[in-house]
């Protein structure tokens, strides 16, 4: 099959990018969809060309590393699914497919299609850990963990961090990576101690990267690889309202410098 | 309660309202405030489907505590006051979060209701003042025959006139709209979820959002189609 690529190329530190026509011929159907691109750099190679830059590593939909824009839904057509295990049979002959990276102010384009996704990390680095004293290891099933709560959990942390969730909200907010990761660690005991103070501290530094607000629309879920449900956002903000409700001491700021300890001491 | 507390307190309350959901936590409360308005509004109103006197003694029903009347009246106004201002925040912040557009954008999960809240509620705002004025203060450009006492006759001469009609039937689609993603977004927002209850609540949105729309709907075209007209002497 043959397919028309319009891809945003951007050289690396650009401010500005364009949008270039190639035309990939003789596709495989059981080509993945980064595999037809390795086919397309190929040949921009032999010719000269610099090849499309795009981000990838496992190619087996669990890394997050891979990710665009394929006619306007985050990792194309398929649900459930990223751009690794998006296979062209899902396209038809002739089809127009154009390729974009996510856009949002916190995920800066670096070249092409790849995107810095560091703000996610500082989310991360704000507050979606435990603290773990060191030690003799615990006993593996000292501390009960019901069923039910640990598939919560794990529906959770099925999150990959790629960065759909952003790209796909018209408000590029990041609710529902954010969502997850609280919710991943607030369902579990070992979570427990620092619940409030995590939502407090994630909530806050999602705002500091510039990311948007949710407005429950549920664009996201429609597109998230691992279909983590919008479910994780009302827990988030279940989580920040409660904290920011019943916060005692000295208030959490996102300004303030990493690695000091917050004075929050919250409930 | 010493100075230093009560700075904190303060401090609080402006990092609470500093995060997004702060502002949607406001967005969802006085949009439930106003939504509680909208329902009350709508079952007083259909009283004009009963005897002229009905409408025209809950009108009177309705002044007869001043203070109780004026409460309400700032509740109402902040509510509405502190929704149009957290929603401009929101949007600069969704602007700014999105400096650079998509050339092509497909939406596969959101309903058009809930992509538009920003277009039909500055249109329902607008649709507001326009209705003070047309019903609370009966400004004569826009009512003629507005009598203060007669409420019944003022709902059927205001909407004998057909763009006044069709204004409020296309704003109260709109409204409709509004709340059939509002009512359920705002349990979303102040975090109530959950797979058994949260269907029922899409649904429940889904059914006022048909009887606020619907019910408002039905005056105006009752008085168009003939069905209500005015009465003499009440």
């Amino acid at each position: 099959m043959n397919v028309t690529l319009h891809v945003w190329r951007q050289k690396q530190g650009a401010g500005k990018g364009r949008m270039v026509r190639y035309e990939a011929r003789n596709v495989s159907e059981d080509m993945s969809f980064l595999e037809m691109l390795d086919v397309v750099n190929e040949e921009l190679i032999e010719k000269g060309e610099e090849p499309i830059a795009f981000d990838h590593d496992c190619r087996e939909g669990i890394c997050g590393m891979c990710g665009f824009m394929i006619n306007g839904v985050a990792h194309g057509p398929v649900p459930g699914t990223t751009v690794c295990e998006l296979h062209m049979r899902h396209f038809k002959d002739g089809d127009d497919l154009y390729i974009e990276p996510w856009r949002a102010r916190a995920f800066p384009v670096i070249k092409d299609l790849v995107v810095n996704r560091s703000a996610f990390d500082r989310i991360i680095a704000a507050g979606g850990y435990i603290s773990v004293s060191t030690g003799s290891a615990p006993d593996g099933n000292a501390i009960p963990v019901p069923k039910e709560k640990a598939e919560r959990a794990m529906d959770a942390a099925a999150c990959i961090g790629c960065g759909a969730c952003v790209a796909a909200c018209p408000n590029a907010a990041a609710a529902l990576f954010t969502g997850a990761k609280i919710t991943h660690l607030a369902m579990l005991p070992q979570g427990a101690p620092e619940r409030p103070q995590r939502a407090l501290k994630m909530v806050l530094q999602m705002k500091e990267e510039m990311f948007g607000h949710c407005t429950n629309i549920g664009e996201c879920e429609a597109v998230c690889p691992k279909q983590i449900s919008i479910e994780v956002i009302a827990r988030m903000n279940h989580d920040f309202i409660r904290a920011s409700w019943s916060e005692r001491e000295a208030p959490y700021r996102a300004d303030q410098p990493a690695g000091e300890p917050s004075a929050g001491g919250c409930q | 309660m010493s100075a230093i507390a009560v700075d904190l307190k303060v401090k609080q309350g402006f990092r609470f309202y500093e995060s997004t959901i702060g502002k949607k936590v406001v967005m969802a409360v006085t949009g439930f405030i106003l939504f509680g308005f909208v329902v009350g509004h709508l079952i007083g109103n259909l009283q004009v489907f009963g005897p002229p006197e009905k409408i025209n003694n809950y009108a009177v029903m309705l002044r007869t505590v001043p203070a109780a009347l004026w409460a309400a009246r700032i509740v109402l106004l902040l509510s509405v006051v502190l929704h149009i201002v957290a929603s401009i925040q929101l949007t600069k912040l969704k602007w700014d979060a999105r400096p650079v557009k998509y050339q092509i954008k497909e939406n596969v999960g959101s309903t058009y209701a809930s992509r538009t809240m920003m277009w039909s509620g500055p249109i329902i705002a607008a649709f507001v003042i326009y209705h003070l004025l047309h019903f609370t203060f009966g400004w004569r450009v826009l009512s003629p025959h507005f009598d203060q006492h007669n409420v019944y006759n003022n709902i059927i001469y205001g909407f004998q006139f057909w763009p006044a009609s069709l204004f409020y039937i296309v704003a109260m689609v709109l409204l409709g709209m509004h709340l059939y993603h509002g009512v359920w977004s705002m349990f979303q927002t102040l975090g109530v979820s959950h797979p058994r209850y949260t269907p029922w609540l899409r649904r429940l949105a889904l059914a006022f959002a048909l009887f606020v729309a619907g019910g408002n709907i039905l005056i105006p075209a009752a008085v168009l189609t003939g069905y209500l007209k005015p009465v003499m002497g009440v």
